[in-house]
């Protein structure tokens, strides 16, 4: 037996919706980072919670990127591909590297499931697969045999398969098994028959890597060299419900959390209703206008108000959004991005929302967005949602994705007590009190709260007089408040950090990106920097108003890329804004961008002519 | 909601200094002269007293009072109201909607508000038609309703406000007539009392697009209202006539001196109540007062019940310890795991 170090491994399960392929994935990728890797991962799912056995349709995907030096991505393409039956082999073979290692699960591969998918022939006899390493075993009959004498059916001792799996690679990439064990018989301790199944199968995966003699080589990938710290795991839904609970504490105030079921946004909701404890209240309301109203109403009442949807959703809360803008409520408005139009790509990542966060209301309704770029990004986010909404006393568009949300990286535990607090004050003087009285420097109106005796008044949608707050139809007082309402979003560049900026202020080509196309961005520019080209790359965490650090450098570069899951969304509003003629790096498949892609993108730019230039200003003209 | 030291406070205690803008002859005048003096006769908290509302005539509301007042967004109102009570239940707050506010655009609000026993007063201004948009039929308009969008006479069925209240589960509900300050201050003071979700129905003259709509049951309250009385059997016609069920439960008008008159409870079955609400005009006189009562707990208990709760039984969250659950691991100073 030879032992093969590697700097880096992408791995990739794949099987029925009903395989449990993220459950083995998400334990592999624990064990990665228990070892002490860099990880990254990329959960990808169908919409159906089952789809029909053995369809291609039905396949669920669960890639992991682990690696001994810093990494980005999940990685473009898996070295490792474990199909557990024809379908996923059918849809996932295309990506796997030449020569890569192919896990095949033979006890599926029967006529019926081939028939499925589509094979004439069966691939694992055919000869189709010669360009891979393939370990052709049968895990449904190894699985059954390891729990023979078992109580559980045949169904159930079936449904035990991805455990052998996971013991199977366990034992490649020389894990520790015993920390998996106890996590398993820990998941399973109210139903322990499966527990102690699930264990049986998991430790015959990892003893027939050992005995069975069909690997030659097992990997061991060396543990990553990390800044010194505490870690943990976490995924962007995870990090994002903390950071509101963190957020709603530095302001000083309660956390109220309302939400409507729609995917990939649904466990904020589940991980806040278990933070009861901390005071937080979350509500899951009848529909997504209801979970903006009672958001809306909390606000209204003193709380840190904050809710969550995807882009359907969201379409639905735009009125009441509006409401928020009218009112000067601080309202935090999170977007988990998904493929659209319509119901879309429920499952699938996109950035196809930046329209609607910034211009999807009647009226002129700016609000600020910030766009998270990485799944412990969303903390930091969250935390910073929060201070401007209530700092400007405005609704605030946080924008995620689908790759961010479920995506998981060990992720640096910020130090709480270095975090600025940004405490509420609630006006209760009554002396010479006016509703819409600005403050000078962040235009923002005093939050007064119901309950404060001397302050009594009234708001509401209907355009309201610039001091008193009293309906107005008064036409230039239109205007003033429109323009009130807009410089007060631009005044948000104020508090605005440092542009994140990689490569120099000047240079050949910018790839200018936001959220969750982060890492292969930085990645890529960081590859072709490597190649001595001039190449910079600006991640953009603030989109309303445009990072203040983007006009400053823009007009230094030959090429401008903007890359983004869309079909040029930054883009338009970035030749908008700055008038310049930048080309778009786009992809429309539900899927995050590979290095790969952006590599090639950068090269071509780097030998197409310079761009033409234009001038800059931007002449309004009053009536 | 009581308070020890009792707040002296006169009607005018409880206007705004806005100019009221209903068209004259408006049946909200008279509810809005009623809510005032009932919530000053009752010393409540201006501070503490929020109203909020949707978008129609009857939504205008909040601005007259001189208390916490939201005029949200069409159809919304209990949305808002609902996030404002589960934050801050020591609020009394009110919900002004009306029938195309209330029942149309935010139907789907009102029946999960009533389910949830929102503790929060709803009155719905029920005039049949939509006024500011300048005279469509609306939810509740009788079939054949001629209006601005049918020329030709309505061809939906209105619904039941009282029905959709107790089918979905409000414990506080009630019914009357913009003109009877009497009773309105009654139901008012109660519904203040109360704890859970109240619905009124407040049956309103539009005098600008549906004139006289409720005439027929306002222009004659002895021969056409039932005004309930706890205890009492349901009478009307001077006490000359009575109600009483027929076969198949099917109500029936009978002479006052038959032994099978009804008797009201407002804390009968949700069968005697919903049977209240069958009783509509032209076939029957209209029962007002408090058709139904019902003490269960209220959303804002429970939701913050279960965080005491959760406080009782796991201490106080303690963010460190959040932030740290989970998988943790220590990197050393040489930059691997330990």
């Amino acid at each position: 037996m030879e032992t093969k170090q590697l700097d880096r491994v992408v791995i990739r399960f794949a099987g029925d919706s009903g395989d449990g392929m993220q459950l083995t994935g998400t334990e592999f990728a624990k064990a990665a980072a228990e070892a002490g890797n860099d990880i990254s991962t990329f959960p990808d799912f169908p919409a159906e919670i089952r789809a029909p056995a053995g369809s291609l349709f039905g396949v669920s995907g669960f890639q992991l990127h682990f690696s001994s030096s810093e990494i980005y991505t999940p990685g473009d393409a898996p070295d490792v591909l474990v199909a557990m039956n024809p379908a996923a082999l059918k849809t996932n073979l295309k990506d796997l590297v030449d020569n890569g290692t192919l896990i095949v699960n033979t006890g599926a591969f029967i006529e019926a499931n081939l028939k499925k998918a589509g094979y004439q022939t069966n691939p694992v006899e055919d000869g189709s697969l010669g360009k891979y390493k393939v370990h052709a075993i049968d895990i449904s009959q190894l699985t059954t045999s390891a729990l023979e004498g078992s109580e559980l059916s045949t169904k159930e001792k079936g449904r035990a398969k991805n455990f052998f799996a996971l013991g199977l690679v366990f034992w490649m990439y020389g894990r520790e098994p015993e920390t998996e064990i106890r996590r398993i018989y820990q998941q399973f301790a109210k139903k322990p028959e499966f527990g102690e199944a699930n264990v049986k199968v998991f430790k015959a995966g990892y003893h027939y890597g050992e005995t069975a003699e069909v690997f030659q080589t097992v990997y061991k990938v060396p543990p990553a060299t990390f800044q010194p710290g505490p870690y943990r795991n976490i995924t962007g839904n995870e990090a994002i419900a903390l950071g509101l609970v963190v957020g709603a504490e530095l302001a000083g105030k309660k956390l109220f959390y309302s939400g409507y079921p729609i995917t990939p946004a649904s466990s904020i909701l589940h991980s806040l209703a278990k933070y009861k404890n901390f005071g937080t209240l979350t509500f899951q309301a009848e529909d997504e206008i209801a979970a903006m109203g009672a958001a809306i109403g909390a606000a209204y009442g003193g709380s840190i108000a904050v809710t969550a949807s995807s882009g359907p959703g969201i379409a639905l809360k735009g009125e009441a959004i509006g409401l928020a803008v009218m009112t000067e409520l601080p309202v935090v408005i999170i977007n988990v991005q998904r493929g659209g139009p319509s119901t879309g790509l429920p499952t699938k990542t996109e950035q196809s929302d930046l329209f609607q966060a910034i211009y999807g209301r009647n009226g002129e309704s700016p609000i600020p967005v910030i766009a998270a770029k990485s799944p412990g990004d969303t903390f930091y986010c969250a935390i910073e949602a929060v201070k401007i909404a209530t700092r400007y006393m405005c609704p605030v568009m946080l924008l995620s994705d689908g790759y961010i949300a479920n995506g998981s990286e060990p992720w640096p535990l910020p130090n709480l007590t270095t975090l600025p607090r940004f405490d509420v004050i609630h006006r209760t003087d009554p002396t010479s009190y006016f509703v819409y009285e600005r403050d000078p420097r962040t235009l923002s109106r005093a939050w007064v709260i119901p309950g404060t005796p001397g302050l009594e008044h009234r708001i509401g949608g209907i355009e309201k007089d610039a001091l008193t707050g009293n309906i107005s139809y008064a036409p230039e007082n239109h205007e003033k408040q429109t323009k009130v309402r807009a410089e007060k979003i631009n005044r948000v560049a104020q508090d605005i950090g440092e542009l994140d900026l990689s490569g120099g202020e000047s240079g050949d080509v910018l790839v200018i990106g936001w959220g969750g196309t982060y890492g292969a961005l930085r990645q890529a520019q960081q590859a072709v920097a490597a190649q001595g080209h001039k190449v910079s790359h600006a991640h953009l965490r603030w989109l309303s108003p445009l990072e203040p650090g983007l006009a400053k450098i823009i007009h230094n570069f030959k090429h401008v890329i903007v890359a983004e899951l869309n079909m040029g969304q930054l883009r338009t509003v970035i030749r908008a804004q700055f008038l310049v003629d930048a080309v778009g790096l786009n992809k429309i498949q539900g899927q995050p961008f590979k290095v790969s892609e952006v590599v090639a993108a950068i090269h071509k730019q780097l030998e197409a002519a310079p761009m033409a230039q234009a001038s800059s200003s931007q002449p309004t003209v009053n009536a | 909601m009581s308070d020890a030291v009792k707040i002296k406070l006169s009607k005018k205690d409880l206007e705004s200094d806005q100019d009221v803008r209903w068209c004259p002859g408006c049946g909200d005048y008279a509810i809005l002269a009623t809510v005032q003096r009932t919530l000053a006769q009752l010393s409540i908290k201006r501070e503490n007293t929020v109203f909020v509302s949707g978008i129609g005539c009857s939504s205008r509301f909040p601005y007259y009072m001189n208390t916490y007042g939201f005029h949200t967004i069409h159809g919304r109102a209990p949305t808002i109201a609902s996030g404002l009570k589960i934050t801050r239940p020591e609020l009394d707050v009110w919900v002004i909607t009306g029938d195309g506010d209330g029942l149309s655009i935010g139907g789907n609000h009102m029946v999960h508000v009533l389910r949830r026993n929102m503790d929060l007063k709803i009155i719905l201004f029920n005039n049949q038609i939509y006024g500011l948009t300048k005279g469509q039929y609306s939810p509740t308009s009788a079939l054949g309703t001629r209006a601005a969008s049918t020329p030709n006479g309505s061809v939906d069925h209105p619904l039941n406000p009282i029905s959709l209240a107790l089918g979905s589960g409000a414990t506080f509900v009630a019914r009357a007539a913009d003109t009877d300050a009497k009773l309105m201050a009654k139901i008012l003071e109660e519904a203040y009392r109360h704890k859970g979700a109240v619905f009124i129905e407040m049956l309103q003259n539009c005098p600008v697009f549906n004139d006289g709509v409720w005439e027929g049951v306002k222009d004659d309250p002895a021969g056409k209202q039932i005004i309930l009385q706890e205890g009492k059997p349901l009478l009307f016609a001077n006490g000359t006539k009575g109600i009483k069920l027929g076969a198949g439960l099917v109500p029936e008008i009978c002479d006052a001196s038959d032994p099978g008159v009804l008797v009201h409870t407002e804390r009968g079955s949700a069968l005697y109540a919903n049977l209240l609400a069958q009783l509509v005009q032209p076939d029957f006189p209209m029962p007002m007062g408090v058709l139904y009562r019902h003490d269960k707990p209220t959303y804002d208990q429970l939701a913050i019940a279960q965080v005491d709760d959760a406080i009782a039984k796991h201490g106080k969250g303690n963010l460190e310890k959040l932030m740290y659950s989970g998988m943790v691991w220590e990197v050393g100073a040489d930059g691997t795991r330990h």
